[in-house]
């Protein structure tokens, strides 16, 4: 038999890549209408006898923010305890070991505590949020909150929304502080250095900007793992198995969208 | 657009189904169905497994919009209400689904005050009473501090009742009852729905293939096969039908499909072998 044109390789290498990207930009804009219609029932719900309830959002602080805090809290010290012993290895050659301190300052408020935070709820609640609603969408839980006249992403969605909106900038707080911590215990170690003083010159080289931009940063990522991670809840199909699926590719979605988003605001805000 | 009232003309039916067409994935899964249920009446949607009963079910309840057709709920199109209208009339409605679909991340007694906890303004006391008065209603009183994966079976499906008649709706669907239980169970099931019925002057809607409920409980039954309706009649007449069908679902008899052999060739041999 000749050979088709639909067979051959090259047609089926560009029927899937575009199928691929079809899917990408169908699961894009189903992220965003999630987000709109989040945000719609935080702003409007009230209005509607819908309100998205705060003893919900409370609980969802503690699970998304309290909870995360002991993780953040050692990675971010042993990360800034890491950028001081290699900041201080590459600047004796050059006498200048002593301005490890601006640098640990700037790198962790305006990227790494935040970029910490991001991935430690990205792989907690990113995996959490997309198993719980994967597994309610696929045991009808999901039909039966809309068949009792309640909105699931105003029920679900918009709660996990509004405490991630608080609990990240929180987060990225206690890991700037963690690694400032982490890298002034290595400096007063290796360079025989009170700690005081280390604190005193770190937080003198401190500027407004660089917390605001790790705040935004925190703000952004917050509002992706929650998109990421509850639209892959919702779009999970096929039992245990597809179902560990979704919850795989939220953690890996999740991460890869913080690490591209901070790449992109570096781009813009770095001076 | 607003709302009808619960006092909304008794003449008229509550639920009017007229040209339903649906499909999943290209396939067509309901035809031009036709439907319609009076107030108080309970009607058994009955057919075998695959016939659309359960997708009949679901655009019933305004969870996927038509293909064609219209799907009508007290005298209101359901595909044509506004986000508002929808949610106030989803609260004039309790659904029993199969597996029970109980929120398993809360207490049993949690499922059943949560409609009342969304859309009502009561005390949290009052919730707690008015659970346990439907919780008493499916023999249920006591259990509501256990979670949904200690009951078994029959239990589910009683407190996921409990939790659909909790707002006092107007119209009752169940999804196969009594799938999975044992046959005393599912009787004490059937008297449970025609008691609710009698108490409440409810409309029921029971999805089921299971033909002892159906006659049991049905005041019409509706024969749904391959997506099209076959018949709606009254249990004799359901009984004595001399369609082939109808006869094979009742007199539990396989169905002889007749093989195309090429057909049959075919669909092994698409895209397998040399191109």
């Amino acid at each position: 038999m000749a050979a088709e044109p639909a067979a051959s390789l090259p047609y089926r290498l560009t029927g899937h890549v575009g199928r691929r990207f079809v899917q990408a930009v169908e699961e894009f804009g189903y992220g965003a209408a999630l987000l709109v219609e989040s945000l719609y029932w935080i702003v409007a719900g009230h209005w509607l006898n819908q309100p998205v309830r705060l003893r919900v959002v409370a609980a969802e602080m503690i699970d998304i923010g309290v909870s995360a805090v002991p993780v953040v809290a050692i990675l971010a010290f042993a990360n800034g305890g890491m950028m001081a012993l290699q900041g201080i290895y590459t600047l004796q050659d050059f006498g200048a070991q002593s301005q490890v301190i601006p640098g640990i300052a700037m790198s962790v408020t305006r990227e790494f505590g935040v970029l910490i935070a991001g991935i430690v709820v990205a792989g907690r609640s990113g995996s959490a949020i997309a198993a719980r609603i994967g597994t309610m969408n696929m045991s009808q839980e999901i039909d039966a909150l809309r068949v009792m006249g309640i909105e699931p992403v105003r029920y679900l969605v918009a709660p996990m929304l509004l405490a991630m909106l608080v609990m990240m900038p929180v987060l990225a707080i206690l890991a700037d502080a963690m690694a400032v911590t982490g890298g002034g215990v290595i400096t007063s170690l290796k360079l025989h250095m009170a700690l005081p003083v280390y604190f005193d010159r770190a937080l003198a080289e401190l500027v407004p900007s660089d917390i605001g931009q790790g705040l935004a940063k925190s703000f952004v990522f917050g509002v992706l793992v929650v998109v990421v991670a509850a639209g892959n809840g919702f779009i999970a199909r096929g039992g245990a198995e597809g179902l560990g699926r979704a919850t795989t590719r939220s953690v890996v979605l999740c991460i890869a969208a913080i690490v591209v988003a901070d790449m992109i605001f570096t781009l813009f805000l770095s001076r | 657009m607003t709302m009808p009232q619960r006092t909304s003309d008794s003449s008229r039916p509550v639920i009017e189904v007229e040209g339903l067409r649906a499909s999943w994935g290209g396939q067509p899964v309901l035809h031009d169905v036709d439907l319609s249920v009076e107030a108080g009446e309970i009607r058994v949607v009955m057919g075998g497994s695959g016939s659309g009963k359960s997708t009949l079910l679901r655009y019933l309840l305004g969870l996927h919009r038509p293909d064609a057709g219209t799907v009508r709920l007290f005298g209101e199109d359901i595909s044509r209400l506004g986000r508002r209208d929808m949610l106030a009339l989803r609260r004039r409605i309790g659904v029993s689904f199969q597996g029970g679909a109980l929120f398993n991340s809360m207490t049993v007694g949690d499922n059943v005050c949560l409609p009342l906890r969304e859309h009502t303004r009561l005390d949290e006391h009052t919730i707690r009473i008015m659970s346990r008065m439907k919780l008493e209603v499916v023999s249920l009183a006591g259990f509501e501090h256990l979670m949904p994966s200690q009951l078994s079976g029959g239990m589910v499906k009683r407190a996921a009742l409990a939790r659909a008649i909790v707002m006092d709706p107007d119209i009752l669907f169940f999804d196969e009852p009594s799938a999975g239980l044992d046959p005393v169970v599912a009787a004490d099931l059937d008297a449970l729905i025609l008691r609710l019925r009698e108490a409440m002057q409810v409309t029921i809607v029971v999805v089921t293939h299971e033909l002892d409920s159906a006659f049991a409980i049905a005041d019409r039954i509706t024969v749904l096969d391959q997506g099209r309706i076959l018949m709606t009649g009254g249990v004799d007449e359901v009984r004595n039908a001399d369609n082939e069908r109808i006869r094979n679902l009742l007199t539990r008899t396989a169905t002889d499909t007749e093989v195309d052999v090429d057909d049959y060739l075919e669909r092994l041999t698409q895209g397998v072998g040399p191109q």
